[in-house]
């Protein structure tokens, strides 16, 4: 029974460590600096960094910077200018907000109901693994209940003796044929 | 006369599919077979009925016959003839024609198949299955009516979409439509079993290839598209998250879970109740997922069947669920297992983790991709998720999928030790990180990349020593190894067609992390020429020409020079088109493939002026090409795993007979 408790706790910790994992990445993700704002020559490859976190706001669920027709183009080129002139893409990114509506965005702000796109896995799996561990408690109660008694469901979840031997396994296997 | 026909063709099956569903519940009630067996006869009549019906539209398009309002939209005089039978399915009203078909042919199928010793599900199977054709051939007789006629007859037609003219897109729908549809059958045997409340492992056993065939569609259908999405999209990726991607994703989601959790039903009669929701779930995100496809409510790229409907589909979704819900509600105290899971280092404990991983898997996918209603019914603005979320969130989960991949074949039915599985664990993780570190040497120095190397090498390894033990095995007895592979798949098909299907996502996984976390791309405006480097790669542009391409087309191409490390390796001509009637522009792009990475060219833009100027963006997409080997290896082991076995159902139906004696002498 020791056993069945230390592999619930390295299950456990796999997940938490995963859930870390992903909080970091998020964390990461905030501490993104941007360049200062200089008057320039903006570069298509500048442009498109920031255009592939935009969604064509007409055309149908296409990344701004893939997009192929004319309004898109234009687009680009809006970026372009207000990069040109020292916006960041911070600001180009509520520019589009503003004008087209947040679901332009690749990435929505973390912000009010958004949030929920964040927590929803992390409890998801929370909830999960609690769920998880209530239901092997259960079995754990329930087996400590039928240790001393002989019912036929313990007959039946009993294993089988030398189940344990993979290559025996397959010698069986071959014998049966 | 041809198109009145095929509608005649179409109220005739769908009155024949009410017949069928009536016959076999008044017979079943009546206990007289005679009315479930023409029950039956009338489901096996809806295939040439539907067939014929198809057929009138294929003829009609073949015939240029603009009468026919279906017709005019999808097809044009000069549109080649392979493409004219394919736009059948290259609009609405036509798809949904074709959706039929296909659900008839499995219809058909399992009506032919072991009749006699189902007879108890066999009038359920054929209500469930009726019904759901009522409701699909009613949507196409009544509402998306293919043969409608204009009342004017134009003298061309719009032609086929152009996205939808490339070899792939012509494959890529009928394989999900397959898939799909295919999935009626465990849905009906599942009902079938909770109506009659036949719930031994019965209607497992019958559906189990079911499932798995249906499942091979809809996996090649994924695929496909994502290759689709490659050649001819043109922005140098397979997959975006895009809702209607996700919409064929989650049912397969749901249908891989189901696949894994069977096993512990079959082996110890558990999860029964599990099993039967999983299905049903399955089933309603096929139905949600063509609803969300064709209904326009959730936008996307893949809008070329779209019409008004929603609110059927919204109901027949809702009534599905209903019923399902109702059944399993009703049943639930004949569902309860008796045996229970006896520690959580067991082989069902490993398949109840992969169940929790993937149905964690499809939540999020759900909520992200209805994201869109969800957040407008609360806040009244629509909110829209974006690829860069949906890998924040996933990537987490399916390395703890990959990571149980590798780990979960190891661990035994009932109970395993620990430390049995530290031994067998231990020299696989040295070895796995040991890759790692010569990659980290070779400049691999992302620790996403790392620890995905890690988990993907690791369960690589554990997969291929259980072949490899296997293997050995067969040759201490005296095969040589080239025997004793193919004996050892072929003596446990179920097993092994799964462990090639692991190896099958984890090379893809090593596709997935490579063209992921390392491609690089550039785009510039040069003249002929001059190059843009990128990586070791220089692309010299050497020129454009424009020319008239069939129908409608105008070709844009480009010739470029591609040096990796200053020596040519190829030519390639990446091409921009326009069709000029609808305005609609395309990028085929080119590329250089080598098994270590593409070398992927757009051409984005190019102006016939004096200076001979172009656009190019160009990507560099390092182990992509491990993405389609990873998908073949993947249909190779579902083929294992799937494909017919006389002699293993021989012994299966033997079985299932003395069971049937055994309980029938009680």
């Amino acid at each position: 029974m020791r056993n069945l408790w230390k592999s619930a706790w390295l299950v456990a910790l796999g997940v938490i460590l995963l859930a870390a994992g992903t909080a970091m990445a998020v964390l990461a993700q905030e501490g993104e600096t941007e360049t200062p704002p200089v008057v320039r020559q903006v570069s298509d490859d500048e442009v498109n960094e920031v255009a592939k976190d935009l969604y064509c706001p007409v055309c149908e669920n296409t990344p701004l910077d893939v997009c192929g027709t004319k309004a898109c183009a234009d687009w680009r080129e809006l970026i372009r200018t207000k990069l040109a002139q020292g916006e960041t893409p911070q600001d180009v990114f509520n520019y589009f907000a503003r004008q087209y509506g947040e679901s332009v965005l690749a990435k929505p702000p973390r912000e009010g109901i958004n949030l929920v796109l964040w927590l929803f896995p992390i409890v998801a799996v929370v909830l999960g693994l609690v769920f998880f561990a209530r239901y092997l408690q259960g079995i754990r109660a329930q087996s400590a209940e039928t240790v001393g008694g002989t019912g036929p469901e313990t007959a039946v979840s009993q294993p089988p003796p030398s189940a344990d031997d993979y290559a025996a396994r397959v010698e069986q296997e071959l014998h049966k044929k | 006369m041809i198109p009145d026909i095929g509608y005649i063709a179409l109220i005739m099956a769908f009155c024949v599919s009410i017949y069928a569903a009536f016959a076999a519940w008044y017979g079943n009630r009546i206990g007289k077979r005679a009315w479930v067996e023409s029950g039956r006869n009338a489901t096996v009549i809806v295939l040439p009925l539907v067939a014929l019906s198809a057929g009138m539209l294929i003829l009609s398009l073949l015939n240029n016959d603009f009468s026919v309002e279906y017709v005019w939209r999808v097809s044009s005089i000069d549109m080649p003839t392979y493409l004219k039978v394919t736009a059948l399915w290259g609009g609405q009203a036509g798809s949904l024609l074709f959706w039929n078909f296909l659900m008839a042919t499995f219809a058909m199928l399992v009506m032919a198949r072991k009749w006699k010793q189902n007879l108890g599900l066999m009038p359920y199977v054929i209500i469930v299955i009726s019904m759901t054709q009522v409701f699909f051939l009613g949507i196409s007789a009544f509402i998306e009516n293919p043969f409608t006629r204009l009342t004017m007859i134009p003298p061309d037609g719009n032609g086929l979409n152009p996205l939808l003219r490339h070899p792939g897109m012509i494959i890529h729908p009928p394989m999900l439509y397959l898939g799909f549809t295919g999935f009626v059958i465990p849905y009906s045997f599942a009902m079938a079993a909770l109506i009659s409340k036949q719930l031994d492992d019965r209607w497992i056993r019958n559906t189990r290839r079911w499932t798995l065939v249906a499942w091979l569609f809809l996996s090649l259908g994924l695929i496909l598209g994502g290759r689709w999405a490659y050649d001819v999209l043109g922005w140098g990726g397979y997959w975006a998250w895009d809702p209607v991607e996700n919409a064929s994703l989650m049912p397969w989601l749901a249908g891989t879970a189901f696949l894994h959790s069977v096993m512990i039903q079959e082996k110890r009669d558990m999860f029964k109740m599990w099993n039967i929701f999983l299905v049903v779930l399955t089933y309603c995100l096929v139905i949600l997922g063509t609803f969300v496809v064709r209904s326009g409510v959730i936008s996307s790229v893949h809008s070329f069947a779209q019409s008004a409907i929603g609110p059927f589909f919204f109901a027949f979704i809702a009534i599905m669920f209903v019923f399902s819900a109702y059944w399993m509600t009703k049943r639930r105290d004949l569902l309860s297992s008796k045996n229970q899971l006896s520690s959580f280092l067991s082989r069902e404990a490993a398949f109840l983790y992969n169940n929790f991983i993937i149905i964690a898997i499809l939540a999020v996918v759900f909520l992200f991709t209805y994201y869109p209603i969800i957040s407008e019914l609360v806040t009244g603005e629509k909110g829209f998720v974006g690829a860069p979320v949906y890998k924040q969130a996933l990537a987490p989960l399916f390395a703890a999928l990959l990571l149980l991949m590798g780990v979960a074949p190891l661990t035994m039915w009932y109970r395993t030790s620990i430390k049995r599985l530290q031994k067998a664990v231990i020299w696989p993780a040295v070895a796995a990180l040991a890759v790692v570190v010569v990659l980290y040497f070779l400049g691999v120095q992302l620790w996403a990349a790392m620890l995905g190397v890690w988990i993907v090498t690791f369960s690589l390894l554990l997969t291929g020593r259980e072949f490899w033990k296997g293997t050995r095995a067969r040759m201490k007895r005296g095969e040589p190894v080239w025997a004793a592979f193919p004996n050892l798949m072929a003596r446990n098909r179920r097993r092994y067609g799964g462990y090639w299907i692991h190896l099958g996502v984890l090379v893809m996984a090593f596709g997935i992390i490579g063209s992921e976390l390392y491609q690089q791309q550039t785009q510039m405006h040069i003249s002929s020429g001059e190059s843009i480097t990128l990586g070791n790669y220089e692309m010299v542009f050497n020129g454009a020409r424009r020319y008239a391409g069939p129908d409608d087309l105008v070709v844009t191409e480009a010739n470029v020079d591609v040096k990796y490390n200053g020596r040519v390796v190829a030519s390639l001509a990446p091409q921009s088109e326009l069709y000029t009637r609808t305005g609609q522009p395309m990028t085929i792009p080119d590329a250089r493939s080598t098994i270590a990475e593409d070398f992927y060219v757009i051409l984005v833009n190019w102006e016939p002026t004096s200076a001979n100027e172009a656009t190019f963006r160009i990507y560099l997409n390092p182990l992509i090409n491990w993405v389609w080997a990873g998908g073949l290896i993947f249909v190779f082991g579902t083929l294992v795993a799937a494909w017919p076995d006389r002699k293993q159902e021989e012994v299966l139906e033997a079985r299932q007979e003395r069971v049937a004696l055994g309980v029938a002498g009680d």
